[in-house]
Formats: C-alpha cells, sequence, structure tokens
C-alpha cells in the first residue's frame, strides 16, 4: 500500500509544534512582569535598551520554576535561545544560554517560530538588502556570501526586493531611535536563527526529511481480532519483567561494575579477553543457568552443551534445531538442497540421526517438504526446543558436565591497569570459524569403511 | 458500484454532506443520488457502500477500538511500580564520556555495534559510512554512499559486512575486506528496493536475511545474496521510521513504528500485524524490544518514552518529565532491562528506571539532536551518535557502594609513586 500522499505543508513544525508551544508557555510566564524574570534598562552609548536580562537570572528563575537544577535548567535555557524565543546582546552570533552576567532579551512574540510563516529566501534577501543600503560593507563574510547567491538566483525579483528594502528602511527611520535598535537587535536575532552563521550544528530549525501521513486509513477487521486476543494478567507479565531484571541484575555493567574491569572505563580489554578463552568466567557460568536460551546463545555454553548431550546419547536434537536454524535464516538458493540433507539425516525413517518427534508433526514437516520453504521445519523443530528446553536442560544444569565447568571457571579480581589494545578483527574470526566448521562437519560425516580399510592397507 | 447512467452538474445541498456544492447527478444501484464532487470521489476510493459514510465507517472504527481498550483494561490488575515496590531503588548515577568519535563531516544519523563489542558502523547526512573500532578511536572502513541522509545502517551478525540505506531508497549491504586498500563500493550488493526513503535497517540471524522499514510505510524481509523479497509488512499509515527485531528464542517477530503513532509487532513468517499499540500523541521515532523479548519500549516527538507489555497487551509505563519537552529520537535498554537509555531532540540523554519510571542520570555534552543510542552487546557501554557529528561512548562512573576508600587509596599510591599512566 503506497500512502496517498497527504503532503503536510506544515512539516517544518508539525512534529515540533506540541513542543514549541509548551516552550512558548514557559516564555510566557517568564515574562510575567510580577513572577517573572527580572529585567532592567541598560545603557548602549546613547539609547537605552529596555528589559535587559542577565543570563544568570534566567537560569535561576528555570531552576526554581521548573524544579530542575543547575545543569538541566542551563540546558534548557539554551533550547530558549537556539529557537529563537531569547536572544543574547553580546556575541549574538554564538546561541548559547551563557549563566553569568551576560545580558540578553526576549524575542518579540512576531518572530516566535510557532507562526505560520516560513522564513522565506525573499524575506531574508529584503533584509540583507536593507542593511545593505543603510551601511555598505557591513555584512559578514557569511551574510555576503548568501547575497550574492541570492542576488543571482532571485535576479528576477531583485527589483521587488530592493524596492522592499528601501521602503522598510524609510519606514525605519520614521522611529524613535530606541525602537529603531531594539528592532534591529530583534531582526538580526531572527536571522541568525534561521540562516545561521555555520551551516551544520547549530540551527535548531533543522528537523530532518518531510514525512507524510496519510489520514484516511480505517482498520476495523484488525481491530475486531484484537478484540479476542487472549491476553494474560498484568500482574503475571509485569512479575516477570521484575523477575527477569532481579535475574540479570548483577550481569549489568551500569548496575554492578563488572570484573576485572570496564574497558572503556580503563581501557584494559581483559574483560573481554578473559570471555575468548577455554575457561570462562563463573559470571558467564552462572548466566547459562538462567534460561536455555542464554545457553545456546553463548557459542561457549552451547559447546559444553553438545559435550553433555554426546554423554547421553542425544545429540541429534540439538543438531536439528541447528539444522533447522539455519534453514530458516539461510539462503533462498540452498533452501530446498538443505532442506533435502536436513530430511535425510533426520526425519527419514531409518535416518542417521532419526529424532523422535510426534506422528502428526512428523507427517506435517515430512508432508511440507514435498514443497519446502524456508518455515516448513517450524513445527517440529518448536517440538524439539521445547523437549531440550524443558528436559534435558535441567538435567543439564544438575549434571555433572556442568558442576565441573562450574568448578573450573574463574573469578577474576578486580584491577585498573590500562592496556589499550587493538583486537583480532572480527573478519578473521569468521574465517577461521568457518574452516573449524567444515572440519568438523567432513569429521562427523558417515566413516566409509572400504576407504579406511584400503588407507589401512596401502600403509601395510 | 457506481451505475453512471448519465451525468449532469446542479448545485445545491449535497446529499451526503449536506453542503451546498455543485453536485454530481448519479445512480447508485438505480436509485438517483446527488452527491457532490469530493463525497462521489471519496465514496469511489473508500470502497463505500450505499448508506456508508466517512463518518459511519469512523464510528464503527471509534467503537471497536473502545471496546479493545476495555477488553485490555479488564485483566489489568497491577501497576508497574506497585511491581517495583519491592525493588531496591537505584543508587546515584554518574556517567562519563570515554571516547569522542569524530571524523563525520556532517550530521551522524544512524550507529549499530558490531557483536565483538567493540566495533561500531555509522552513518551521517553526507554520504559516509564509517566503521570504527570505538575502543581504539581507529576508523577501519570508510564508504561514500551515491546518496546523502544515510539514516539507515546495520552491522551484520558475522561482523564481516555493513548494511545501509537512506534517500536512495535502496538497502546495499558491502562486504568489509581485510585490504584496506580495496574499494568497498566495489562489491556493493543492492538488496532492498522500496519506493520512499529506507528509514531503518536490521539484519535477522546471519548474514543473508535483511528487514527494512520505509518512508513508504512498509517493511520488508530481504534475502541478501538475491535481493528477492520474502515478505513484506503492510499496515501503517504514514512513514515507518523504526524497527527491532525480537531477542526471543523463536525470534519470529519484530515490533516496529510510524509517524501514524502506533507500533505494530509482526510475524515475519506470515506477514501479518499480530499486535498493535496506539497510545503515543505524536509520531514514533524509535522502538527498541525489552530484553527478555516480552515488552517493548518505544521514543516520540511527544517527548515521552512508553513501554509496552506483550503479553498483557496494553502500555504500562510512561516515562516523562515536565521539563522534557522536545522528542526522544532514540531508546535502548541496558543489558538487564533497569536502565532505559533515551537521546532526545534536546541535545540530552536521559537516562530512566525502567521499573520505578524515574529518572536517574541525564548526559550533556553534545550540541546538537542525539540521533541514535545504542547499548553495546555486552553492555558495557553505550554509544550516542549526534547531528553535531560526533559519536560518544559513555560508560557509568564511579558507583555509589564503591567506597570512596577506594578512591582515595589510589590516590595516594599515585603521590608517593608518581605513576602517572592510572586512568579513572
Amino acid at each position: 500500500m503506497t500512502i496517498r500522499s497527504d503532503r503536510d505543508h506544515g512539516q517544518r513544525y508539525r512534529p515540533r509544534m506540541s513542543c514549541l508551544k509548551k516552550l512558548e508557555a514557559t516564555v510566557l510566564q517568564m515574562q510575567d512582569p510580577s513572577t517573572g524574570v527580572k529585567g532592567t534598562d541598560q545603557k548602549l552609548n546613547i539609547t537605552i535598551i529596555p528589559h535587559v536580562i542577565t543570563g544568570q537570572d534566567i537560569v535561576a528563575w528555570i531552576t526554581k520554576n521548573m524544579n530542575i537544577d543547575n545543569d538541566e535548567a542551563q540546558a534548557f535555557g539554551t533550547m530558549l535561545v537556539a529557537f529563537g524565543y531569547i536572544y543574547p546582546l553580546q556575541d549574538h552570533k554564538k546561541l548559547v544560554l551563557r549563566p553569568d552576567g551576560s545580558l540578553n532579551r526576549f524575542q518579540t512574540p512576531y518572530f516566535w517560530p510557532v507562526q505560520k510563516w516560513k522564513a522565506e529566501d525573499t524575506d531574508y534577501g529584503i533584509y540583507l538588502a536593507k542593511r545593505n543600503i543603510r551601511k555598505k560593507g557591513v555584512l559578514d563574510a557569511y551574510e555576503q556570501e548568501e547575497y550574492n547567491k541570492l542576488h543571482k538566483w532571485m535576479n528576477h525579483k531583485w527589483d521587488f526586493i530592493v524596492m522592499q528594502a528601501k521602503e522598510q528602511y524609510h519606514a525605519g527611520k520614521a522611529r524613535q531611535k530606541a525602537d529603531r535598535v531594539v528592532f534591529d537587535c530583534q531582526e538580526r536575532a531572527y536571522w541568525i536563527v534561521h540562516r545561521p552563521p555555520v551551516s551544520g550544528w547549530q540551527n535548531a530549525m533543522d528537523y530532518g526529511l518531510d514525512r507524510h501521513i496519510d489520514p484516511n486509513v480505517e482498520e476495523i477487521i484488525y481491530t475486531q481480532q484484537a478484540v479476542m486476543r487472549s491476553r494474560v494478567k498484568s500482574s503475571v507479565s509485569l512479575g516477570a519483567l521484575a523477575k527477569y531484571i532481579t535475574t540479570f541484575k548483577n550481569h549489568d555493567p551500569f548496575l554492578i561494575p563488572c570484573l576485572p574491569s570496564n574497558p572503556w572505563h580503563t581501557d584494559d580489554d581483559s574483560y573481554w579477553e578473559l570471555n575468548a578463552v577455554e575457561i570462562p568466567t563463573k559470571m558467564r557460568v552462572e548466566r547459562w543457568s538462567f534460561s536455555f536460551y542464554e545457553l545456546l546463545n553463548d557459542p561457549r555454553g552451547r559447546a559444553d552443551f553438545k559435550i553433555f548431550l554426546k554423554k547421553e546419547f542425544s545429540g541429534e536434537n540439538l543438531a536439528f534445531w541447528e539444522a533447522a536454524e539455519e534453514l530458516k535464516w539461510g539462503t533462498a538458493a540452498s533452501m530446498s538442497e538443505k532442506a533435502e540433507q536436513i530430511f535425510k539425516t533426520f526425519l527419514a525413517p531409518g535416518a542417521p540421526r532419526w529424532i523422535n518427534i510426534d506422528g502428526r508433526t512428523m507427517g506435517l514437516t515430512v508432508k511440507g517438504l514435498e514443497h519446502p520453504h524456508r518455515y516448513v521445519l517450524d513445527g517440529a523443530q518448536t517440538h524439539i526446543f521445547m523437549l531440550m528446553k524443558k528436559d534435558t536442560f535441567y538435567r543439564y544444569l544438575k549434571s555433572p558436565v556442568y558442576k565441573e565447568i562450574q568448578k573450573k571457571a574463574i573469578s577474576p579480581a578486580p584491577h585498573n591497569f590500562s592496556n589499550r589494545r587493538p583486537s583480532i578483527d572480527p573478519i578473521i574470526t569468521w574465517q577461521k570459524e568457518q574452516e573449524e566448521k567444515a572440519k568438523a562437519a567432513a569429521a562427523a560425516g558417515p566413516v566409509d569403511i572400504k576407504k579406511l580399510m584400503a588407507s589401512k592397507l596401502d600403509r601395510k | 458500484m457506481c451505475d453512471q447512467t448519465f451525468l449532469a452538474i446542479t448545485f445545491g445541498p449535497c446529499d451526503n454532506c449536506s453542503q451546498n456544492k455543485p453536485l454530481m447527478n448519479i445512480y447508485l444501484k438505480n436509485e438517483p443520488i446527488n452527491y457532490c464532487s469530493l463525497c462521489v470521489e471519496l465514496m469511489a476510493c473508500q470502497g463505500l457502500a450505499k448508506g456508508e459514510t466517512i463518518h459511519t465507517l469512523k464510528t464503527e472504527s471509534e467503537t471497536l477500538k473502545a471496546k479493545l481498550e476495555e477488553e485490555r483494561a479488564k485483566l489489568h490488575d497491577v501497576e508497574l511500580h506497585q511491581v517495583a515496590e519491592k525493588i531496591e531503588a537505584l543508587g546515584q548515577f554518574v556517567m562519563k564520556t570515554r571516547r569522542t568519535l569524530k571524523g563525520h563531516g556532517n550530521k551522524v544519523l544512524c550507529m549499530d555495534w558490531c557483536r565483538d563489542k567493540r566495533r561500531i558502523v555509522s552513518s551521517s547526512q553526507d554520504g559516509k559510512v564509517i566503521v570504527w573500532d570505538a575502543y581504539t578511536t581507529n576508523k577501519e572502513h570508510a564508504v561514500t554512499m551515491p546518496c546523502t541522509w544515510v539514516m539507515a545502517c546495520a552491522y551484520a551478525p558475522s561482523g564481516c559486512a555493513v548494511a545501509c540505506g537512506g534517500l536512495d531508497n535502496k538497502c546495499s549491504v558491502y562486504p568489509l575486506s581485510l585490504d584496506k586498500n580495496e574499494n568497498l563500493a566495489a562489491k556493493k550488493k543492492s538488496v532492498a528496493m522500496h519506493t520512499n526513503y529506507l528509514s531503518s535497517c536490521s539484519f535477522t540471524n546471519s548474514d543473508m536475511q535483511i528487514l527494512t522499514s520505509s518512508g513508504d510505510g512498509t517493511c520488508a524481509l530481504w534475502d541478501v545474496e538475491s535481493g528477492q523479497l520474502l515478505q513484506s509488512f503492510h499496515g501503517h499509515s504514514a512513514d515507518v521510521l523504526s524497527l527491532n527485531l525480537a531477542p526471543s528464542e523463536t525470534g519470529n517477530t519484530f515490533v516496529s513504528g510510524g509517524c501514524d503513532k502506533k507500533a505494530n509487532v509482526w510475524d515475519m513468517r506470515s506477514g501479518q500485524n499480530v499486535q498493535s499499540f496506539e497510545t503515543h500523541e505524536s509520531d514514533i521515532n524509535c522502538v527498541k524490544y525489552y530484553p527478555s523479548g516480552d515488552a517493548f519500549a518505544t521514543g516520540s516527538d511527544d517527548a515521552t518514552c512508553r513501554l509496552y507489555d506483550l503479553r498483557a497487551d496494553r502500555e504500562v509505563a510512561i516515562y516523562s518529565k515536565e521539563s522534557i519537552i522536545f522528542g526522544a529520537s532514540s531508546v535502548d535498554f541496558s543489558l538487564s532491562g533497569r536502565l532505559l537509555f533515551a537521546g532526545y531532540n534536546d541535545y540530552t540523554i536521559n537516562v530512566w528506571d525502567v521499573l520505578k519510571g524515574t529518572r536517574v542520570a541525564i548526559l550533556f555534552g553534545h550540541e546538537n539532536r542525539v540521533s541514535s543510542v545504542r547499548v553495546s552487546p555486552d553492555g558495557t557501554a553505550f554509544c550516542s551518535g549526534s547531528w553535531d557529528s560526533t559519536l560518544r561512548v559513555s560508560v557509568r562512573f564511579r558507583f555509589s557502594g564503591e567506597s570512596d576508600l577506594r578512591n582515595i587509596l589510589y590516590s595516594m599510591v599515585l603521590l608517593f609513586t608518581g605513576i602517572r599512566d592510572y586512568r579513572w
């Protein structure tokens, strides 16, 4: 289904509009004459700029009224400056809030970003032209560049732009000096926000890509099905979530410091090296006991489980599960070949590694294999998995194999020595693994008696 | 459906919307009706039968949705924070940035960890995709994509390839090579083809399948080697911005979130939408499964992150604060699931206590929006990518309960022996 493109022309503010409305509410509070931020009049040459506020007052007000600490208040204040609600008077190009005595002013609502009109290039052109008229050479380097660009692109409109600039300039001259200075500051701040000097980071107006929505879709059938769905009581499922957290609490490096040390913290990668060798750590071995999934997920754990299964002569279950996984996640081209291989090895009557599943599942699987697809073994795989999970896994945890590895496992002591080493590239590790797999497959295949006897005879 | 024997244009009140407009006199099942052109078109597109209007369908949909909420509420017997009462609170959190990866020339849009726990792939607005060894901060590979806004990148489970895509509407897989001089772009494989930008991609349990989500409102499962579409997932009514595969043993489902404020859970085998949640007030930017696979968290433009329980089939927690008013762009869980890291558009990263619903830490440092936050595969650190073109790897610093005595001892050792190579 392609979306009928109801292009949202309010893109520049749609996802942000609610956020900006909240910001606006806070700014209004800040401007309250009695409970807002206290402002003073500042003298600039001969004119007096009214209602100037200092950075530290703003931060203090935010800290008190929003109940947050200083750092967060400063970050919030920076957002206000970045979106153009407050503008700094000194060093006006850097849009951050400085928590010191530096001077700022509130931007007039006319220039707020929640207004529905977009900051058009035409307007920017008029603004730059106006400044050029007032005093030649007053434009910054980046502004000059933009001016030249706009002059080229909007050449057909240029007369209109210059005319508008002249009109605005004359209208401005008619105002009082103080008002003019204030308006100039406001307009300059507005354009710093919407056309920032350094392209890239400090442009809060940048919102990314346009997003499309299609408001007319109804999903009645789906909702009907959803109503019928079976659910679990909240206490049960939430209890399970809490239990998971408690089980893994000691294994979370953000909750309990990991031993010997967090590699990122101390620049010592023993934590990773220790887990790559023969003898695993105690924590790792403990993790295998949490769930069957954890055991299988860890290659070392899986290998240990295989040793146990070999002793029990039930290795075919895990082998079948692994083969089914390979089929599910494998490349489409090898599908039918793999399916056939699995059938010959595990499912055919009299197969060398025949798995024991109930008749119905077996029947369905064999039937499905006539037209093999990716998920044809799903039923059988789930059955075998459940069998291993509910029975074999618990026997494994009680077995001497597991107990032995628990004894052998080491518990590294914490230390803080630095050792920032490069590691083996995963590509090399992968290649080695593939080689080993191929060797194991060759070794595990049925032994050809004739060849074996022939080689023995040869040696004689 | 509509039997137009003749067409006449008159003016008057429409039979459907009652507005005075130019009417089209059409015959529907041999009955004459006068609809305005808008209503005729809507009727044709919506497949409405006579008597049905947009309004009736909408009301039916609303009633059903209300019924669904009722059913969901029936089994809701306890709140998450009540369950969390017995669990002890977290101590004080101090986070520290330990690595800053600089090298992108433009906004970093996405990043992913390699399973070896130290390598990272990141993509940016100018089309560059870089593979770093974050531990040593070396750049290992770099590819320049032929498009800008590479919003999706993913590391293959084997560590031998990366997938990325963006405004080119495609997802391409680049096999990585040990030869530093080799041009990676030469071996590129184009896998996915959508009709709008690619917003997110992820390998499944192997290198051979990729799951993608796109601005055309669909998700799709592809076979890497042949580029064949294996399954497509339709159900979102707006751009799909993010997806995440379930970590459970059966590994057959994934969740996606989109601009239609919905988070949908899909079955990969059948392509069916299994569950759907619509409680957010604005676009969902990111979805992430809880480590056990029984729940997932979302980050949205309405400045909240929410936790949805799949078995109870409802939203169970909202993570929000009055002082946080900008959208959350990216979320991820810590290893145990106790912490939720969320990157926001106001340049900060907030860390939430999943059970208690409180915020435990806030990180500053980025100079523009945080676009992507991911915890490393072994949970030792998390990496945040931002529009200020840097990536930062941060850890928890100085655990409370870790005695200050140890710190004092070490400082004394430093003082007496003059060892300078001690790192905090």
